[in-house]
C-alpha cells in the first residue's frame, strides 16, 4: 500500500502533467544509474522520469554521451537501474526482458537470413507462431514496397532500405512500446529526410507508442508529440516540450513558425546543458 | 568463368612442368626405379595394379570418413559445451592441449596395446587428431558473433537458445569450415598413420608392405593415391562450405551497400 502512496507522491514531485498514469504504456519514475570505473562512481542517469502514453510519439534529445543508450538498456531489461522504477503497461518491469520492440542505430539484420526471414524470426521471438509470422512479414514487406527483395540477403539492400526492414521488424512485434535508438544517424542527409517522411507516414497510420532517441532537433520536432530535452551526463530532464504542430504532418513541417520557435528554444536548452 | 580458368592455368602449368622435368631427369640420367621411379613408370604401375590399389584406397577412404565424421561430431559438441559452460573450457583445455602435443607415432602403439588391433584404436587416433581444429576454430567463431547483433537480441528479449540458434551458430560457420578444411587433410594423414601402425588393409598398410620389399614404385603409387584422397577431401569441404555459406559474411551494417537504393 505504501508503494502506491509513494508513487503518487513521486508523480506529484516530478509534475506528471498529461493524462493519468493508468494509460501510460511506458513510464520511468526516478530512474538513476551509475557505473563504476577505476573505483570512481560515474553517474549516467540522475532521477529520470518520463512517460509515453498510448499511441504517443515521444522523443528524447540530448547531447551525445548523455546516457540515452543506457536508458534504453534499462528499459529493455538488459541492465538494472540503481534506483527508481520502470513500468510497462502499468507493471514494474525492472530487469525484465522481451517487453519492447527495438530498432537500433545500425540496422542489425542477420546477414544469413533473407529479408523476410529477418522480419519473421523477430516475430517468433515475440511469441507469434511461425506460419503467422511468415505471412505477416510477406504481407508487410509488400505493403512497404519491399516485396521484390523479400527473398534476398540483406547485404543487397541500401542503408535506407535496411533501416526500413529494421523498423518494420520493430513495428510488427506485438509489444507495448517501440524504442528507436537514433535509427537514422548513420544515413546520409538525403536518405535521412526521406526516411523521416516515410516513418512519419507509416506511424501516423499505425499510431504505436514510440520512444525515440535522436541528436537532431529537426528530426525530433518533425516526428514527435512530445520531446524531453536531456542534460549532459548525468542526464536529467531539462524540459518537457509539447509539439503543437497538427497531424498528419508533412516533410515540410519545418517551414512553420512554431517549428522554428521550438527549434530555437531547444537549441538554447542544449547550449545551457552543455556549458559548465 | 574465363578469369577463373586463367587463374587456374598458372599453378596447373607449374605442376605439369614439374612432372615433365622429373620424367626428363629420370630418362636422361637413367635413375633406377628403386631410387626414384619416373612419372610414367608410376602411372603404368598404377594402371597394372588398379584393382588392388582401389581396394586399399577404398578401405582407407572408409576409415578416414568414419574418423573424420566422429572427430567433427566430437569437435562440434566440444565447441558447444565449452561455449555454453565457460568453466568447462578452463578446466579441460590443458588436457586437450596435451593430447594434441603427443605425437601420433607414440600414441598409436599405446592405443593398440590398450584397445587391440580392431577398429577402435584407429578411430580413437583419428578422432583425437580430427576434433581439435574443428572444436577450436568453431569455439572462436561462436564467441565472435557481431556485438551489435548480440545487443539487438538481448534488447528484444531473445532466449539463450534463440541467441545460439539464430546468431552464434550461423556466425560460427565460416570458422567451422576453416577447421573442417584442416581436419579433412589431417584426417587422411592420420588414417594412413593408423593403418601403418596396425592393420592388414588400406593404403597405409600397402606402403609398409612395399617399402619393406624395396618396391619404390609401389610406394610412390600409394603416395599418389593418398595425395589424391586428401585433395578430394579438401575439395569436398570447400564445396560444402560454398553450398552452406551463401550470404556474404561479416557485413550487415548500413555501410554495406549503396547499390540498390529505393527508387
Amino acid at each position: 500500500m505504501n508503494v502506491g502512496l509513494e508513487k503518487e507522491a513521486k508523480l506529484e514531485l516530478i509534475g506528471v502533467s498529461e493524462g493519468s498514469a493508468k494509460e501510460a504504456k511506458l513510464e520511468l519514475i526516478g530512474v538513476s544509474k551509475s557505473y563504476r570505473r577505476d573505483r570512481k562512481r560515474h553517474p549516467v542517469l540522475d532521477r529520470l522520469s518520463l512517460r509515453v502514453g498510448e499511441g504517443e510519439f515521444v522523443t528524447l534529445i540530448g547531447p551525445s554521451g548523455s546516457g540515452k543508450s543506457t536508458l534504453f538498456r534499462l528499459i529493455g531489461g538488459v541492465e538494472l537501474p540503481d534506483e527508481g522504477s520502470i513500468r510497462i503497461d502499468g507493471k514494474e518491469t525492472n530487469g525484465k526482458r522481451g517487453l519492447i520492440g527495438y530498432m537500433p542505430q545500425q540496422a542489425s539484420l542477420f546477414p544469413w537470413l533473407s529479408v523476410a526471414a529477418n522480419v519473421s524470426s523477430a516475430l517468433t521471438t515475440a511469441g507469434i507462431e511461425a506460419g503467422e509470422a511468415k505471412r505477416l512479414a510477406a504481407e508487410w514487406l509488400r505493403r512497404i514496397d519491399l516485396g521484390d527483395v523479400a527473398g534476398e540477403y540483406p547485404h543487397v539492400l541500401s542503408g535506407g532500405m535496411q533501416q526500413r526492414v529494421s523498423f518494420l521488424r520493430a513495428l510488427l512485434m506485438p509489444r507495448a512500446v517501440m524504442c528507436l535508438d537514433e535509427p537514422f544517424a548513420a544515413l546520409d542527409a538525403l536518405t535521412r529526410a526521406e526516411m523521416q517522411a516515410w516513418l512519419l507516414r507509416l506511424w501516423e497510420e499505425e499510431r504505436r507508442s514510440v520512444l525515440f532517441v535522436t541528436h537532431s532537433i529537426e528530426e525530433a520536432l518533425t516526428l514527435s508529440d512530445r520531446i524531453y530535452v536531456l542534460s549532459r551526463a548525468p542526464a536529467r530532464i531539462l524540459k518537457e516540450i509539447r509539439v503543437p504542430l497538427p497531424r498528419p504532418r508533412r516533410g515540410d513541417v519545418w517551414k512553420e513558425p512554431a517549428f522554428v520557435a521550438l527549434k530555437e528554444e531547444i537549441m538554447g536548452l542544449l547550449g545551457e546543458g552543455t556549458s559548465p | 568463368m574465363a578469369s577463373k580458368i586463367r587463374r587456374a592455368l598458372l599453378p596447373a602449368g607449374t605442376l605439369i612442368a614439374f612432372v615433365l622435368l622429373w620424367q626428363a631427369v629420370c630418362s636422361a640420367f637413367e635413375v633406377g626405379p628403386y631410387v626414384l621411379p619416373a612419372p610414367w613408370t608410376i602411372a603404368s604401375y598404377m594402371a597394372d595394379n588398379a584393382a588392388r590399389l582401389w581396394d586399399q584406397l577404398s578401405f582407407t577412404l572408409l576409415l578416414a570418413l568414419k574418423g573424420i565424421g566422429l572427430g567433427v561430431a566430437i569437435g562440434i559438441a566440444a565447441a558447444l559445451l565449452f561455449h555454453l559452460i565457460p568453466g568447462v573450457r578452463a578446466a579441460l583445455s590443458p588436457i586437450i592441449i596435451i593430447t594434441q602435443n603427443i605425437p601420433t607415432i607414440a600414441l598409436g602403439p599405446l592405443l593398440i596395446v590398450w584397445f587391440g588391433f580392431g577398429l577402435a584404436p584407429k578411430l580413437i587416433l583419428l578422432a583425437l587428431v580430427c576434433f581439435f581444429p574443428v572444436a577450436w576454430s568453431m569455439l572462436a567463431g561462436l564467441g565472435q558473433a557481431a556485438p551489435h547483433l548480440r545487443e539487438y537480441m538481448a534488447m528484444i528479449g531473445a532466449s539463450r537458445w534463440e541467441v545460439l540458434r539464430r546468431l552464434e551458430l550461423p556466425a560460427s560457420l565460416p570458422s567451422f569450415f576453416t577447421g573442417l578444411k584442416l581436419t579433412a587433410t589431417y584426417g587422411v594423414t592420420a588414417a594412413i598413420v593408423a593403418e601403418w601402425l596396425g592393420s592388414s588393409e588400406g593404403i597405409g598398410h600397402y606402403i609398409v608392405l612395399k617399402s619393406k620389399g624395396y618396391d619404390t614404385t609401389g610406394v610412390f603409387a600409394a603416395i599418389v593415391c593418398i595425395v589424391a584422397l586428401a585433395l578430394a577431401f579438401y575439395g569436398a569441404a570447400v564445396l560444402l562450405e560454398r553450398l552452406v555459406i551463401r550470404w556474404r559474411p561479416g557485413t550487415s551494417n548500413a555501410a554495406a551497400g549503396k547499390r540498390r537504393d529505393a527508387a
